[in-house]
């Protein structure tokens, strides 16, 4: 049994804001929630499916199950970091066809850049009783250290350069500045990339993702109710989900929890990655996005910065048109989780709602990919493939 | 002895008897009674088979640079230590672990280079592991 086909995303929302300093977390995820079941057509007493991941706050799954009226009969709090979203479209739609639920809210939100202090303590609190944290305390590894040491190990095996890298950010900032919402809406260039200041070596400033407070949410419907609705749907063709550790001290900074994630999403389609209309590709880090195109398939382990380079990621005409929102690099990156905003432009992409710049013609088939945690120890990935409402 | 920011461990008696060596400027590995295979993070149960039980083996306390970074801006107490080096040092037994490169011009590490361990301890009394370039 596979789930392709047993549901759809009827409804997505992206909040507009980039900076919220006068809502609570809680009141964000309200937002959100309310926002992408009217772009469905849908009530919140429709909703008897809830997925959430550890941006909400409280106790979860519970607190926002009371502060938005739910009754449900099935909730899912699959934590893995900013992959996380793309887990619960994959588990509600298992759960849809097992009959658990058949409208599925899943939601994110987060206030990182006005109210840091929200962020912190779930993510210090969890890191003091892992089992690992006293062998890796001591060494100064802020988040863009760890995928520095990736993209340095890149380097040395593979000859990936930094203006490669760079492409990356700058073929985001090309889709950001047609999108009125997006954080950083300037077209920037290889050189402005290299120029940032090094954050941690090779990593530049502008090789990072950006800061933003805000949000998403998408429902997911059972065909049946997906057939009553006005609104344009998009089906769920296949998921593929896989933590990747350190796998007993022989960790290996070149390959990502993709390569794993990637070929089952694609065998449950059907489909193969030269299939692939449009992607949303991870991109908390330029690096994350070249590895993770290798490990999908999109080109051979080792010649992502090739790819890159000649301007393959550009929409609408590139080899493999990425992120056309602007992606986490440019546009938005709410709660310092990318990954439900990578399902909302892949959804977008298919409904042919991109901004008309970057919007892929005849878009059938979308990839989604989402990266948690860090490439440097532990991380969780998880793919989806999205198609039109015939596929 | 660097100058890095230096916190003292959580010791748990699972972990105790790396901590207690590193204490007398030993590095010791568990490795696996059963399968033989060498640890790390150190643990009692053995991520290879799956069964409980390890003894704890003297390492060289040599390695080489599997991957590094300059951190030009750390985060909290690291932000006065920048820039720092970050890396994953192979050891010889076969661990990669994550550490600092000290003891040298950060601009001279390069992955391959060959270093070994130096201590930094701290009050409690274990010490952390940190490399420096050999010769
Ligand atoms: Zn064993």
């Amino acid at each position: 049994m596979t789930i392709r086909g047993k549901a759809s995303i009827a409804g997505a929302y992206e909040h507009p804001l980039r900076v919220i300093p006068d809502r609570t977390v809680a009141q964000v995820h309200a937002d959100v929630a309310v926002g992408a079941l009217a772009d469905a057509g849908l009530s919140m007493d429709d909703v008897d499916g809830y997925f959430c991941a550890g941006d909400a706050p409280g106790f979860g799954g519970f607190s926002m199950a009371e502060y938005l009226g739910l009754q449900l009969r099935h909730i899912d709090t699959t934590e893995t970091g900013g992959s996380s979203y793309l887990c619960h479209v994959g588990h509600a739609t298992a759960a849809i066809a097992a009959g658990k639920c058949s409208v599925a809210l899943v939601t994110l939100a987060g206030l990182p850049r006005s109210d840091p202090a929200s962020m912190m303590g779930g993510a210090r609190a969890m890191f003091a009783s892992a089992p690992e944290a006293g062998f890796e305390m001591n060494h100064g590894m802020a988040i863009h250290g760890g995928y520095a040491l990736a993209a340095r190990r890149h380097m040395y095996e593979f000859g990936t350069t930094s203006e490669q890298l760079a492409e990356i950010k700058v073929a985001a900032s090309h889709h950001a500045q047609f999108n009125p919402d997006a954080f950083l809406p300037k077209a920037v260039s290889i050189e402005e990339v290299l120029e940032s200041p090094l954050v941690s070596d090779p990593l530049h400033r502008l090789d990072c993702c950006v800061v933003t407070d805000g949000g998403g949410a998408v429902v997911v419907v059972s065909p049946e109710i997906a057939r009553d609705l006005e609104r344009r749907t998009v089906k769920v063709l296949g998921h593929g989900e896989a933590p990747k550790h350190t796998n007993n001290g022989r960790i290996d900074l070149t390959h990502t929890g993709a390569a794993w994630s990637g070929p089952r999403a694609f065998e449950e389609a059907g489909v193969t990655p030269g299939d692939i209309d449009y992607a949303s590709i991870y991109d908390s880090f330029t690096i994350t996005v070249l590895e993770t195109i290798e490990d999908l398939g999109f080109c051979e382990k080792g010649k992502g910065g090739a790819f890159v380079a000649d301007q393959g990621l550009r929409a609408p005409d590139g080899r493999l048109p990425f992120n056309t929102d602007g992606g986490g690099l440019c546009n938005n990156h709410p709660a310092n989780r990318g990954g439900m905003t990578k399902v909302i432009e892949a959804v977008r992409q298919l409904r042919g709602e991109a901004h008309g710049e970057v919007q892929v013609p005849d878009c059938q088939l979308a990839l989604a990919h989402g990266t948690g945690g860090s490439l440097a120890n532990r991380m969780g990935s998880a793919t989806l493939i999205l198609g039109q409402e015939d596929a | 002895m660097s100058d890095l920011p230096t916190f003292a461990p959580p010791v748990t008696p699972e972990t105790k008897p790396f901590w207690d060596a590193t204490a007398e400027g030993r590095l010791v590995l568990p490795r696996c009674t059963s399968c033989q295979t060498v640890i790390w993070y150190p643990r009692t149960f053995c991520p290879a088979c799956h069964t409980e039980g390890v003894e704890w083996i003297e390492a060289t306390g040599e390695g080489t640079v599997y991957s590094y970074t300059v951190t030009h801006k750390g985060d909290g107490p690291w932000r006065d230590a920048s820039p720092y080096v970050m890396a994953y040092v192979e050891l010889d037994e076969g661990p990669r672990v994550l550490t600092n490169i000290v003891e040298c011009d950060p601009a001279t590490v390069t992955v391959g280079q060959r270093v070994s361990v130096r201590w930094d301890p701290t009050e409690e009394g274990p010490a952390i592991p940190r490399f420096a370039p050999v010769g």
